[in-house]
């Protein structure tokens, strides 16, 4: 049943078993420096885009620097994170908008991401079934994904508007409300607001990853099981979700990291009030707004630890494997 | 032999491009940032590129964010990489106490024309010692109202909120019955921005609230005219002004005034010039007033905006950046902003000046306006104004969004200013 995928996987693994020091023969060895070698610029690269800023972060995170001066940095220890002063808890940890902005981000991401799986999977579905004018219903459902998302965000705020907004025009026109909706203004809906954008622009990258692992599936099974008579959900559920559950987990991770570092959308769409502020929204203010870089350095290292616990978490529960099987 | 002769040649190329680059930095190209709420953008190119033509060099005009908090944050990272991109910066009033380090003193370059200017907003720009910026244009918070609404339906320009309110709910819902189904009462600017800040302080202050944090540092907010002002603002919300206000800043509101929606609008001088400009809906149809006071024994706030020019000390050319500045708050220049876009000028001399009385009259009936306008607390604050002033508009956020009752967000506006002042020391 799952021979084609595990072939591909065990072709893929064979590659990367070179690194593995079973036998040193002199051949193994040269091939592990030439694998070193080549692996050198990107490494290099890496650790001076991503390693090099994050280092400094958490360097920042320690120290009382400010943005107007960044050369007089002090270190002050745990401080940022949290300190006690006359019978006062200070720091990013004491701080009750801190947390107010990691539950606005819990609850975007694991909203938008569950609504994002699932509209995707149907996508992917409906993408998957072979019908006249396939390829280019392919292409336009991914416009979505290609636009900036500032670009959509500043497009969604004008189709939102309370008062010339296409969507209120729409709604009233259909009936189903009766007065204009305060789309990115009102605090009820404004993550509602956020949500739907975020939907509306990544349920495509969703459908394009789902859609992927469909196209592996071998088409023996389904014979057999159209053969046999089964209920075309039956098979859905029993043949198609679980040989596409791997993708699809990986997929969801890709985009959890992905959501639950979210700005843009909810820095332009939004008014920016307590309501929608998510942890990069708080980290940009201290760091830019409040010139606080080292308080800001903290609220960012603290985002970059919740967003590897939540990963860690998934891939525990959710017994993710890289490797395909 | 042969390398020596490529040597020679490619340092005499070298030594060409030098001097042809030397050639180039004669002519030099200023770049300025400018605003771009209403005309702001058009007013800066052509005052910056008359300059320019007197002057022989060149001008390049960056434009920047319409909200002001935008604008900071992005200045704020250009000047703390020391990027010498922008020469010369177009601040508000309350930046020069966060941004001081990174300007120059403009007092020699000044010289005699600081007197002309009001002698308030030369103090606000000046931080220890150092003059860091010339006083642009100045604004205060002004009442636009509807005049040919107000005379159809017998009603009089409001003076007090009280006032404000029942006027615009009476033509607000006659109107709805007459047809005019998107007609508004009040539209103001109720992002959680620096606008709020504004409008809010307008509020307060009307009530005899006090400015958030007085002269001394001490923290002056929680008190109840403050929680009635915020609250009587709070229920304008959804009954005279739309939900969506709380996402307007200045050009949302004047974009609903302007397309004849709502009777009242707060909003900032330079909306007179655009509001009776040919493309106006409401052309002929706009008067202007004081804002209302917060009761009888209430008075008259507006709160003092304006913008300054700067000159960074990064830039490259810092002498002709600082012409530049010299020139564009000149008298001159700003009598001409003044009479075609409504930009109040800074000279004192300018507001008895016969043609820029004739282009806006509430210039010079609003005189007392201008004058005493409140300045928002960035003198005691500081450098951490940014931050106090976030604290005030989203405390007074969460009031108008119905999220908390205002003297229970006060009170907690008042604990987190304690905590960032530490006790009010700033």
């Amino acid at each position: 049943m799952a021979t084609a995928t595990t072939e591909l996987a065990d072709r893929a693994l064979g590659a990367a078993s070179i690194a593995a020091p079973a036998q040193k023969s002199h051949l193994t060895r040269s091939r592990v420096r030439a694998a070193w070698l080549f692996l050198a610029p990107m490494l290099i690269l890496l650790a001076m885009v991503a390693g090099w800023p994050l280092f400094r972060t958490i360097w920042f995170s320690f120290t009382d620097a400010n943005l107007s001066d960044l050369s007089s940095a002090k270190f002050i220890g745990f401080e940022n994170y949290l300190a006690y002063n006359d019978g006062e808890w200070y720091g990013v940890l004491a701080d009750g908008e801190w947390w107010n902005a990691v539950w606005n981000t819990l609850k975007f991401s694991v909203v938008s991401v569950t609504i994002e799986t699932i509209l995707g999977l149907i996508v992917a579905l409906v993408l998957n079934a072979s019908f006249p004018g396939r390829s280019l219903v392919r292409a336009a459902v991914l416009i979505p994904w290609a636009i900036p998302t500032i670009v959509s965000a500043k497009m969604w705020s004008w189709m939102m508007h309370d008062q010339f907004g296409i969507l209120n025009h729409m709604l009233l026109g259909v009936g189903l409300i009766s007065a204009p909706l305060a789309w990115t203004a009102s605090p009820d809906l404004a993550m509602t607001a956020v949500i739907m954008v975020d939907v509306w622009k990544t349920t495509p990258f969703m459908a394009l990853l789902i859609l992927a692992a469909l196209q592996m599936l071998p088409t023996d099974c389904y014979e057999a099981a159209r053969v046999d008579g089964i209920h075309p959900v039956r098979v859905f559920f029993k043949v198609t979700l679980p040989l596409i559950r791997p993708a699809l987990m990986v997929a969801v991770i890709f985009r959890l990291l992905d959501a639950l570092r979210i700005f843009d959308l909810i820095y332009v769409l939004t008014s920016n009030s307590k309501d929608t502020m998510s942890m990069s929204v708080y980290a940009r203010q201290q760091l830019v707004d409040f010139q606080s870089v080292g308080y800001g350095s903290a609220a960012s290292t603290l985002l970059f630890l919740t967003v590897g616990l939540c990963v860690v978490l998934y891939i525990t529960f959710g017994r993710v494997r890289f490797d395909g099987r | 032999m042969k390398t020596y002769k490529s040597t020679t040649l490619f340092a005499s190329f070298m030594l060409g491009a030098a001097l042809c680059g030397a050639g180039a930095a004669y002519a030099a190209k200023i770049s300025i940032s400018c605003g771009a709420v209403g005309q702001e953008y058009e007013f800066c190119k052509t005052g910056g590129e008359a300059w320019a033509k007197k002057t022989g060099n060149e001008i390049n005009l960056v434009s920047t964010p319409n909200s002001a908090t935008e604008r900071l944050a992005l200045y704020q990272q250009l000047l703390a990489a020391g990027a010498p991109d922008i020469d010369v910066f177009q601040i508000d009033v309350v930046w020069p106490g966060t941004l001081n380090n990174h300007f120059l003193d403009l007092a020699p370059f000044a010289k005699d024309a600081v007197k002309s200017h009001f002698p308030a907003i030369i103090q606000n720009n000046t931080i220890e010692g150092k003059l860091i910026a010339m006083p642009w244009f100045t604004d205060a918070g002004l009442l636009y109202y509807r005049k040919d609404l107000l005379e159809k339906h017998g009603a009089k320009p409001p003076q007090t909120w009280q006032e404000l309110t029942d006027t615009a709910k009476k033509i607000q819902d006659a109107e709805r019955a007459a047809g005019n189904d998107k007609m508004w009462g009040f539209v103001w600017q109720g992002r959680a921005y620096e606008g709020l800040t504004c409008n809010a302080l307008e509020w307060v202050a009307s009530y005899n609230g006090g400015t958030v944090v007085d002269k001394d540092g001490k923290i002056t907010i929680n008190n109840p005219q403050a929680a009635a002002a915020i609250n009587t603002a709070a229920g304008w919300v959804k009954n005279i002004s739309p939900e969506g206000v709380l996402n307007y800043t200045e050009e949302e509101a004047r974009g609903v005034f302007q397309s004849g929606n709502a009777v009242f609008m707060r909003n900032w001088p330079y909306a007179w010039s655009l509001a009776q400009g040919p493309e106006s809906a409401i052309k002929g149809k706009v008067g202007v007033s004081a804002l209302p006071k917060g009761g009888a024994d209430g008075r008259s706030a507006a709160t003092l905006g304006g913008w300054q020019l700067a000159v960074s000390k990064y830039s490259k050319n810092k002498e002709l950046s600082a012409d530049l500045v010299m020139y564009l708050t000149s008298a001159e220049e700003q009598k001409r902003r003044a009479i075609k876009g409504a930009y109040n000028p800074t000279i004192e001399s300018l507001y008895k000046d016969p043609e820029i009385l004739a282009a806006a009259p509430f210039m010079g009936e609003l005189y007392d306006t201008f004058v005493n306008a409140i300045a928002r607390p960035s003198t005691p604050t500081g450098a951490k104004y940014n931050q106090a002033s976030n604290e005030f508009w989203n405390a007074v956020y969460s009031v108008l969004s119905g999220k908390a009752k205002a003297d229970a967000s006060l009170a907690q506006l008042e604990a987190s200013l304690k905590r960032m002042s530490r006790g009010g020391k700033w």
